[in-house]
């Protein structure tokens, strides 16, 4: 079958919603998931953040310290570590005032990837080359 | 008949998704469909055994042994269960236990995929 494309919508901010941090955690699964595939089959999940999902994910973030968990910046690291895709919707980005350079990065880490702020037609793009869309 | 692979994430008491999810997940099976539930988030709080069916209450094991019985695989996310403090021997029996990436590998094999968000 091969490899299968999905896209991950998150439109929920991560401080309101469980399930919009659950879906960067389902995105990073896809590194182990050929353990239960057969030879040559793969997930390839595209994370893309719209609307309020863009405001839980700047870098800065502080919530080991104060509330004991890991913070959503660093999984958002880890999605680039395992090299995935990450697209936020700059229109979005715009409408609440958060600036390209407030998103994380991972160079520290040794990734390769980066986080891509693209217009609202690149993540439709995502949504339309994916064979499932899960949004979140 | 195709697959249909369903990812349910609310919780079941609180709101009327998870009892759509496993209405859904009854009528597709009844049609001849394979069916593959995930739990994550709050839904995971639902596969705890011996649970009591009191008549204002929302419950889910009556429910979910149903669709067992129908080979329906269920799987609960082990993290998200260990987390709400139910360990595996006090799940309901059939009910598999594994990381998110069952859910994926089932994605991979299936015809339609449902998110179901949760809170």
């Amino acid at each position: 079958m091969g490899d299968v494309k999905l896209a991950y919508i998150v439109q929920k901010a991560q401080y309101k919603s469980e399930s919009s941090r659950l879906a960067i955690t389902h995105a990073i699964a896809y590194q182990t998931v050929e353990v239960l595939l057969d030879d040559g089959d793969n997930v390839i999940p595209t994370l893309c953040f719209v609307g309020e999902g863009v405001l839980g994910i700047q870098k800065g973030q502080n919530t080991m310290d104060v509330y004991g968990v890991t913070s959503t910046e660093t999984h958002m690291k880890n999605t680039l570590l395992v090299d995935l895709d990450v697209l936020v919707c700059k229109e979005d980005l715009d409408k609440y005032g958060i600036p390209e350079d407030a998103m994380p990065n991972a160079d520290e880490m040794g990734a390769d990837k980066t986080i891509q702020v693209v217009p609202f037609s690149e993540i439709q793009k995502a949504m339309e080359e994916s064979k499932h869309i899960l949004f979140f | 008949m195709g697959t249909l692979t369903i990812g349910c994430f609310p919780g079941v008491v609180g709101n009327m998704t998870y009892d759509f999810t496993l209405k859904l997940a009854e009528a597709a099976v009844d049609k001849g469909h394979k069916v593959n539930l995930w739990f994550s988030g709050n839904a995971t709080s639902s596969i705890k055994a011996n649970q009591k069916h009191l008549k204002d209450y929302p419950t889910a094991e009556i429910y979910l042994k149903a669709l067992l019985e129908k080979g329906v695989e269920i799987c609960t996310c082990e993290a998200c269960s260990l987390s709400r403090g139910i360990k595996k021997p006090e799940g309901i029996e059939g009910v598999q236990w594994n990381a998110m990436h069952w859910y994926l590998a089932k994605i991979h094999g299936s015809d339609r995929v449902l998110q179901i968000g949760g809170e």
